[in-house]
């Protein structure tokens, strides 16, 4: 026994100016925010608050250029129109991006649901609703291919959906054998197939029951999101998988429900698909993956996943639809869209990263 | 020890490819203590902690706790059975708030319809229930339950983890390097709030590499070489240049120590 160790019992002799010291060890600094730093800490707590600002300034903007012609009931719900199968497939893929994937196979698996809703009606003569139902099923099926890839074989989700949107789309055009089904026969056979082409005015207002239905699913997701478990859990495993694992969240299956439940919407997307354009064709929506990141993207949500809220995401498509109906009616080249379109982007990626240096 | 060990590990073997992690390596734990886990880098002592902890299944051997065979195949299912870890890296999701954090895969729902039809989560309960915790461990300082703990300090941050564990811990705590990240008043933070959870009868193993403070606070010392034990030591009847050459294998232990 040496002095050494009884010394050791006690706390260290250096600590011992401690009982001096300041005893607020875990208070915050209640120094003074700068107004920046309060602005970055409002976005912080409120991903959503960008797109929405951006979204009320170019309405207002466009409103002012262009007046009454679009600042109308029917041009406002024409965007609405517009942007409806964007913020269906922006939903799907708000889910896989908050949990720091991405899934480009979003767009092909909602053509090959429309397909399969269609084909299976008129090719195999199945009651429509019936074939809707196997439509939803593939686009389930498609995702849980995703999934499995994703969480148990642990490819990372830009190289599987990078695969399953080639094989997808190619099943789609083998099985469709690039046959289009014609509007007149949906009309006269399969109506419940356009369902969400259907629309009804309020005044000048016109809404289609698509854009009803993909308000009501951004709003049922965003109250699975943060105020359920598995709400939470979707954000932790984006945040730090590793985390999430080691506190109790069984991290695989999580990730193939948010694959399955993207499927699902996807095949919502494509029923929505057949109401939009009037016919089953497996040539359209060729470019809904590229469409719902950038609405994604523009809504502040996250490429690293576990932060964003997908009101942004909805925020995101409509801005996209204001200045596509906008610069329309302005008169200018549409490329200038896509170039404001473009810097948006790299705007809003940027901004990103501003606010998630708040954690320093 | 007349007292029978409350969790204890009978021959563990794990292996990665051509490294052996553990190497027939035995533990106890027993009621009430406060057990320090030493070795140096490489000896095996995160997989052993691992596998108590349900993060690795090794290879061989037995885990009992309370004299049962346990067989962890997760995390989940040993904190069920009672054991608490406060991870290294904390297993804190920085987006997330402190209450969500606490309540992470164990959320409460709200009672009638909304929770069982909707699963509507009962935040107020969840932010009540963590509120006490953090006041009953004297981190109150903390104001604001429902902010994103990524706008914590790193202190705050290890405050918020050891009240998830003692929060949830009914068995064992399990602390694996928890003043490693900390300042030298954090560290004594957490120090009492290891006391702090020993005086609440939960034993504790803590693993760390700071000889200090694995005196101050331990009843016994395990020490890890090679990927098994080498020997327990009570932290009173050696100094910390015995246990670091046990450790590094500059001196053999004694015999009796081997055998406690």
């Amino acid at each position: 026994m040496t002095d050494a160790s009884a010394d050791a019992r006690r706390p260290q002799e250096f600590e011992k100016v401690l009982s001096a010291s300041d005893t607020s060890v875990a208070s915050f600094d209640t120094h003074t925010r700068s107004p920046i730093e309060k602005i970055q800490h409002f976005l912080h707590s409120n991903p959503a608050a960008v797109p929405l600002i951006v979204l009320v300034v170019s309405v207002a903007l466009f409103g002012v250029i262009i007046g009454g012609k679009f600042f109308s009931a029917f041009s406002m719900t024409l965007i609405l129109q517009q942007v409806a199968i964007t913020g269906i497939i922006g939903a799907a893929q708000t889910l896989v991006i908050l949990t720091a994937g991405i899934d480009l196979s979003v767009g092909a698996i909602m053509v090959l649901s429309s397909v399969v809703m269609g084909q299976f009606t008129f090719r195999y003569g199945l009651p429509p609703s019936l074939a809707v139902v196997c439509g939803f099923a593939v686009g389930a099926l498609c995702g849980w291919i995703n999934g499995v890839l994703v969480s148990y074989m642990k490819l990372p989700p830009f190289i599987v959906t990078l695969g399953t949107w080639q094989i997808v789309l190619a099943t789609n055009f083998l099985y469709s054998a690039n046959e289009t089904i014609r509007s007149q026969d949906i009309e006269a056979q399969a109506p419940i197939l356009k369902f969400f082409g259907e629309n009804f005015r309020l005044g000048n207002a016109v809404f289609t029951y698509g854009v009803v239905a993909m308000v009501l699913l951004v709003a049922v997701l965003w109250y699975i999101l943060n105020h359920t478990a598995w709400g939470r859990h979707v954000y932790a495993i984006g945040d730090d998988p590793e985390a999430a694992q080691l506190s109790g969240v069984r991290v695989s299956r999580v990730l193939i429900s948010v694959y399955v439940i993207s499927g699902l919407i996807c095949a919502l997307g494509g029923w929505m698909l057949i109401g939009r354009i009037g016919s089953v064709s497996p040539t359209a929506g060729q470019f809904a993956n590229i469409e719902s990141i950038t609405a994604v993207v523009i809504g502040g949500i996250s490429l690293f996943g576990g932060r964003g809220s997908i009101l942004g995401m909805l925020f995101g498509a409509l801005i996209v639809g204001v200045f596509q109906l906008g610069l329309r009616l302005i008169g200018t080249d549409p490329q200038w869209t896509y170039l404001l379109i473009g810097t948006l982007i790299i705007i809003a990626v940027a901004i990103d990263q501003w606010i998630r240096k708040v954690a320093g | 020890m007349a007292t029978e060990p409350l969790l204890t590990a009978r021959g563990l073997v794990k292996r990665y490819g051509r490294v052996t992690a553990l190497d027939q390596a035995d533990f106890d734990l027993y009621p009430g203590e406060i057990l320090a886990v030493i070795g140096d880098n490489g000896a095996g002592k995160s997989s052993l902690i691992k596998a108590i902890s349900g993060a690795i299944t090794p290879d061989e051997g037995e885990i009992r706790l309370e004299g049962k065979v346990v067989n962890f195949k997760a995390p989940m299912e040993a904190r069920d059975a009672g054991i608490e870890t406060v991870y290294q890296n904390l297993a804190l999701s920085p987006a997330l708030s402190i209450a969500d954090n606490m309540f992470l895969g164990r959320e409460i729902r709200k009672p009638g319809i909304m929770g069982n039809w909707f699963r509507m989560l009962d935040r107020g309960a969840m932010e009540r229930r963590a509120r006490e915790k953090l006041t009953e461990l004297g981190l109150m300082t903390i104001q604001n339950i429902s902010q994103a703990v990524e706008t914590l300090s790193g202190g705050q941050r290890q405050g918020v983890a050891v009240a998830r564990a003692a929060a949830f811990g009914s068995k064992v705590v399990i602390m694996d390097e928890p003043t490693a990240a900390l300042g030298v008043k954090e560290s004594r933070r957490v120090l009492e709030l290891i006391l702090d959870v020993k005086r609440r009868g939960l034993p504790i193993v803590l693993i760390s590499h700071n000889m200090p403070h694995v005196f101050e606070v331990a009843d016994r010392i395990h020490i890890h070489r090679l990927g098994r034990r080498l020997t327990v030591i009570d932290p009173k009847e050696y100094t910390m240049s015995d246990a670091v050459a046990f450790m590094t294998g500059a001196k053999a232990p004694p015999e009796a120590a081997i055998a406690a």
